[in-house]
């Protein structure tokens, strides 16, 4: 379990990174290593040059914007944990971080590298899509702006191009009454979700966006209730229907078993129950 | 001085060391001009190998069994009748019958360049139907995995004590259908191996994470073709072993020729993936069970079918049946019953081979037995732990010899259960269950309970007739010129804390201050013969002998001493490490200076055999120790999700004498943790093609910290009659029970809901789908 030997390069700023990603076609981006690590030592990958992203500023700082803040794509779990992005939505996501594996996997782990990775069963990738991220994309023509629904094309599957990087990820600010709920079944502490649900109701503009994600298949967003709640109404718990959700899923091309679409119902089922408390 | 002697807890000397990460591990060894190994293995289960294409620039540094002709394979046989013997060869000769089987040896200045020429090898394979199942693997018709076999059993074994009474005589009869999980026993540090050639002594010197370093060598020395004097054997310090380091790796053969061979130190560290998908396997046991009992819940009798899937070869030097075989000899646990009948199977299949694991056949049969005692209390409607102690060996009976022959030394059963009872609060928690929890997740509470054949020796294994029979255990001890005292060991301690156990009995020998004494372990070069630390002997082996040469060394002192204060030997009376005569006393410090140092202030006429003795020790019956201890456990159970929350878990456990009961109740965290893996973890997965689903620990689910509670451990110490100061084995103990214990709760979490699990781990998805199938043959 030892990488092929590759060539390794830290640029100073995303001009340099692309441009190097543009030169060499056998090279891959690094941020925090947590999955490429692995996949380097297992030698599912085998890079001729690693391109170490984490020191280039502009993707490690957290910005302000009219709507909402935009996130670096380097930066890391744990600094979300420890309260980076400001407790938007009340500190609803600084709980999806320390949520995340361990802490020493948030410490180096990038909320950009999550989301690219695209594993149906990472925190950020459910969590965002409830909350209808966007994300920021450069390449060597210019950048560009794409919502998470878009740029997630299957499990571990995306719309990013092989000369592209992704720079940042767009959080809108909610209304103050926007409820978030967000429940992750697991094996263990620290372990990928079997199971998540991932909710955000707005009552005042009836948005509503309920995620069913976790496991290995892309995850389902649910913009109406009315499939899953006897009473369409999405803060009403108890007409929330496992039943009817399970079998939303499959309809909504969720090509899983009995088992794990009953327990994504139950994740989104808790997640509802949470956001309903709020 | 306080107390260092039998008792005390003192805490561990080796902890510095390992606290401070200063250990010294196979892999902190440097040699000059060492070389890494990576070794190409089999990705198919079962495949003839047709070919093998070495490109011409890296052909001097990869090996393949048509080099190692003159090596033998490894063959560990029994001389139970109608063992079929198998032939491990070191690299596949022609055919692999196990993915993870090695084909060749590469050889680069760094693991990752070995792993680089591992890819640059091509095999053609010609595939044979792989057998992943051991069921599958007894059927008339399955493949064969060694050719010349007439079926795929190992071994076959039946005992039946007139089992046919019982059916009879009982007025219910209670089957079930229990299976465990193939497991991956996983120590921190893998295995791991430097051979080197030491031209001066023209000696083969194997650095190897090994519980065992003596029977390695003995195992090198049949394969090499060695005299054992060419072969020293290191195992420095060793991160964890539990049975995984208790075998002959072929690993250790190869890298030993290659040494050889090349002239120059090569080094292998097994990866987690080598140790996940190519070797570190156990536990998978399957049991077909019928209780028989009367209508108040007394077992009449057990008739068992188990088979256990031993993989594809017989390992070195436990032998692929010793599994299955015990299981005949230990399912009636703690339990008194008139009959029983056992048909055991030991299957071959294209796995890698079972290896001894903590609490080597006793977790599945104690598994397969507890689920069977409340199985009988639920279809009698009784409390489980009545039925228990209706059925449980009494102290008055011991000691007794059960069903099977096996010679309980000691102990008082039910006052363990009845103390587990207490402790758990078995009434509070029944009420709580009356009344449910806010959550709608479902309580229950289960016990388990077991007895630990432990230190047997020479007339048990013998009966099996495996390549290693222990004997007289035997120690060294050796004052110092200063004063201080040196144990040699052949045994290995890697967690047990025998550095510090072993002290302890040097002290409350010779009254020697602990700081003073020195324990030296894991190296043929330095140590008497051990078959090592397996079957939690090392207690009562190595302890009884360290002892038994202490004793000794001390009348050596008292004869020194003697002659110092001129007066006879029988007058001296050795106390708090000084010799006390009639007329005056000496320390032991004094006496070995005059010994070493001043030896003109002796008569002539002294003892010339000096202050170093070796001796040996057996208990006086030698049949074993039976630690034994009722686990207890509360849980909560999802079952919606299947998630399972232990609330308390209690050990009530009695280990005879502890000499150290702080080391004690960390063997029992430990063991207890791994318990937890088996009960709610642990599984490793063969496709149909017997091809191993997890490469990496996260597939591979073990406990963490926050899976494994805090554990109320509480002792009891009755003695054991047959050991030197009472000790019994207890370090495998706390792996045993718990999946029992654990399954019984979810079990009864789940009653009124009719369903029952039966197979380990019980994982969320097997606690869902049991409830499902319940409500789905309602509705039917
Ligand atoms: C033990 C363990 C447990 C874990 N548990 C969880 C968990 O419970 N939940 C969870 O969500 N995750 C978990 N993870 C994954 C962890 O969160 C990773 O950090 C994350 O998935 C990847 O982020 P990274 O920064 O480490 O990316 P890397 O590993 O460095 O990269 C991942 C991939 O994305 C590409 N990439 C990275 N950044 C960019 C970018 N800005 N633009 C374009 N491409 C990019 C890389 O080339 C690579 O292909 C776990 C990881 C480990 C090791």
């Amino acid at each position: 379990m030892k990488p092929v030997a590759f060539d390794y390069a830290r640029p100073r700023t995303i001009a340099d990174a692309l441009e190097l990603l543009d030169a060499r076609p056998g090279a891959k981006i690094l941020a925090g290593g947590q999955t490429l690590g692995p996949m380097l030592n297992l030698r599912l990958v085998q890079p001729e040059l690693l391109i170490d992203i984490t020191r280039i500023t502009d993707l490690i700082t957290v910005t302000e914007t009219d709507d909402g803040v935009a996130i670096g794509a380097c930066v890391t779990h744990a600094s979300i944990e420890d309260g980076a992005i400001g407790g938007i939505a009340s500190g609803h996501l600084d709980q999806v971080a320390a949520g995340i594996a361990y802490r020493a996997v948030r410490t180096r782990g990038t909320i950009g590298g999550s989301l690219t990775h695209a594993d149906p069963a990472a925190d950020w990738f459910a969590a965002l899509l409830a909350f209808g991220a966007e994300l920021e994309i450069a390449g060597t023509t210019g950048t560009r702006r794409i919502a998470l629904d878009d740029f997630v094309k299957g499990a571990m599957e995306t719309d990013l191009g092989p000369d592209e990087l992704v720079t940042a990820v767009h959080i809108r600010k909610c209304g103050r009454e926007a409820r978030h709920g967000y429940h992750k079944i697991c094996r263990k502490t620290g372990e990928f979700a079997e199971a998540i649900g991932a909710v955000t109701v707005e009552e005042k503009t009836g948005r509503f966006r309920l995620v069913a994600a976790g496991g290995s298949h892309a995850p389902v967003v649910f913009t109406d209730p009315s499939s899953l709640f006897r009473t369409a109404d999405p803060l009403d718990v108890r007409s929330f229907d496992v039943d009817m959700t399970a079998a939303a899923l499959r309809d909504a091309g969720m090509n899983a078993d009995d088992y794990d679409l009953r327990l994504r119902a139950v994740a989104m089922q808790r997640a509802v129950k949470e956001a309903a408390q709020r | 001085m306080k107390k260092q002697g039998v008792g005390a807890r003192l805490v561990r000397k080796e902890d510095d060391r390992y606290m401070r990460g200063r250990g010294q591990f196979v892999g902190d060894i440097r040699r000059a001009g060492m070389k890494d190994v990576a070794f190409l293995r089999s990705p198919v289960a079962h495949a003839r190998i047709t070919s093998i294409n070495i490109p011409e620039d890296i052909q001097a540094n990869v090996v393949t069994a048509a080099d190692m002709a003159s090596v033998k394979p490894i063959t560990a046989v029994t001389s139970l009748p109608g063992f079929k013997p198998s032939n491990q060869s070191i690299l596949a000769e022609g055919k692999v019958r196990h993915v993870g089987e090695m084909i060749a040896l590469c050889i680069a200045p760094t693991r990752a360049e070995a792993e680089d020429l591992v890819a640059r090898v091509e095999v053609d394979f010609e595939d044979l139907p792989p057998v992943h199942d051991m069921l599958q693997a007894r059927e008339k018709d399955s493949p064969l995995i060694h050719e010349g076999w007439s079926d795929n059993i190992f071994l076959e074994t039946l005992v039946d004590y007139d089992m046919a009474d019982a059916e009879r005589e009982a007025a219910v009869k209670v089957s079930r259908e229990f299976s465990t999980a193939r497991q991956c026993m996983s120590p921190i540090e893998g295995r791991g191996a430097i051979a080197e050639w030491d031209h001066r002594l023209e000696q083969l010197t194997l650095h190897t994470s090994t519980q065992m370093p003596h029977i390695v060598r003995s195992g090198l020395a049949e394969c090499l073709g060695l005299d054992h004097g060419s072969i020293r054997v290191v195992a420095p310090d060793v991160g964890g072993g539990f049975g995984y380091k208790g075998i002959l790796l072929p690993e250790e053969v190869c890298l030993a020729w290659a040494a050889m061979q090349f002239g120059h130190p090569v080094r292998w560290l097994e990866d987690r993936r080598e140790n996940l998908t190519a070797s570190a396997n156990c536990r998978e046991h399957h049991y077909v069970m019928t209780a028989y009992a009367d209508k108040d819940g007394k077992l009449l009798g057990i008739d068992a079918e188990a088979t256990v899937d031993s993989g594809a070869y017989s390992s070195y030097p436990f032998a692929a049946c010793l599994e299955a075989a015990q299981v005949a000899s230990i399912l009636p646990g703690v339990y008194d019953f008139p009959h029983y009948r056992c048909h055991t199977f030991s299957a071959a299949t294209n796995k890698p081979p079972i290896l001894p694991y903590r609490g080597v056949a006793r977790t599945g049969v104690c598994f397969a037995m507890e689920l069977m005692i409340d199985a009988v209390a639920r279809e009698l409607q009784l409390e489980p732990t009545d039925v228990r102690l209706k059925n449980l060996v009494r102290p008055e009976q011991m000691p007794f010899d059960n069903i099977t022959h096996k010679h309980f030394d000691s102990g008082d059963y039910p006052e363990a259960l009845r103390q587990a009872i207490k402790a758990i609060d078995l009434k509070a928690v029944r009420k709580r269950q009356k009344k449910g929890e806010t959550d709608g997740r479902l309580l229950g509470v289960g016990f388990a309970m077991y007895c630990e054949q432990a230190a047997h020796g020479t007339s048990v294994y013998a009966g099996w007739g495996i390549p290693m029979v222990p004997g007289h255990e035997q120690a060294n001890a050796r004052l110092t010129p200063d004063g201080g005292l040196e144990l040699r060991i052949g045994a290995h301690s890697h967690g047990q804390g025998l550095e510090t156990t072993l002290s302890q009995v040097g002290h409350e020998v010779l009254g020697i201050p602990h700081e003073k004494i020195k324990v030296v372990h894991g190296d043929t070069a330095y140590t008497p013969y051990s078959t090592g630390t397996w079957g939690s002997r090392c207690m009562v082996m190595s302890g009884g002998a360290v002892a038994e040469a202490c004793d000794q060394l001390a009348s050596r002192a008292r004869g020194i001493a003697a002659k110092m204060l001129q007066c006879k030997p029988g007058e001296i009376t050795l106390k708090d490490g000084r010799a006390h005569g009639p007329s005056g006393e000496l320390s032991i410090e004094e006496v070995a200076h005059v010994w070493y140092r001043r030896p003109q202030d002796l008569p002539e006429d002294v003892d010339p055999a000096g202050l170093e003795v070796t001796s040996g020790y057996k208990p006086e019956r030698d049949t074993g120790t039976f630690s034994y201890a009722a686990h207890a456990v509360t849980v909560a159970v999802d079952p919606e999700t299947g998630e399972v929350e232990i609330l308390d878990y209690v050990i009530v456990e009695d280990g005879g004498v502890l000499v150290n009961p702080m080391i004690v109740d960390g063997q029992i965290y430990g063991g207890a943790a791994q318990g937890i893996g088996t009960a709610l973890y642990e599984e490793m997965i063969f496709d149909s093609e017997a091809q191993p689903l997890a490469s990496t620990l996260s597939d591979y689910l073990l406990p963490g910290p926050t899976e494994v509670p805090s554990i109320r451990v509480f002792h009891m110490e009755t003695p054991s009659p047959y050991t030197r100061f009472g000790v019994k084995g207890i370090g495998e103990g706390g792996a045993i029970a718990p999946p029992a214990a654990i399954t019984n709760a979810i079990n009864d979490a789940l009653k009124n809901l009719g369903a029952e699990l039966a197979v380990s781990p019980v994982t969320p998805r097997r606690i869902v789908e049991a409830i499902a199938a319940v409500r789905r043959s309602d509705a039917a």
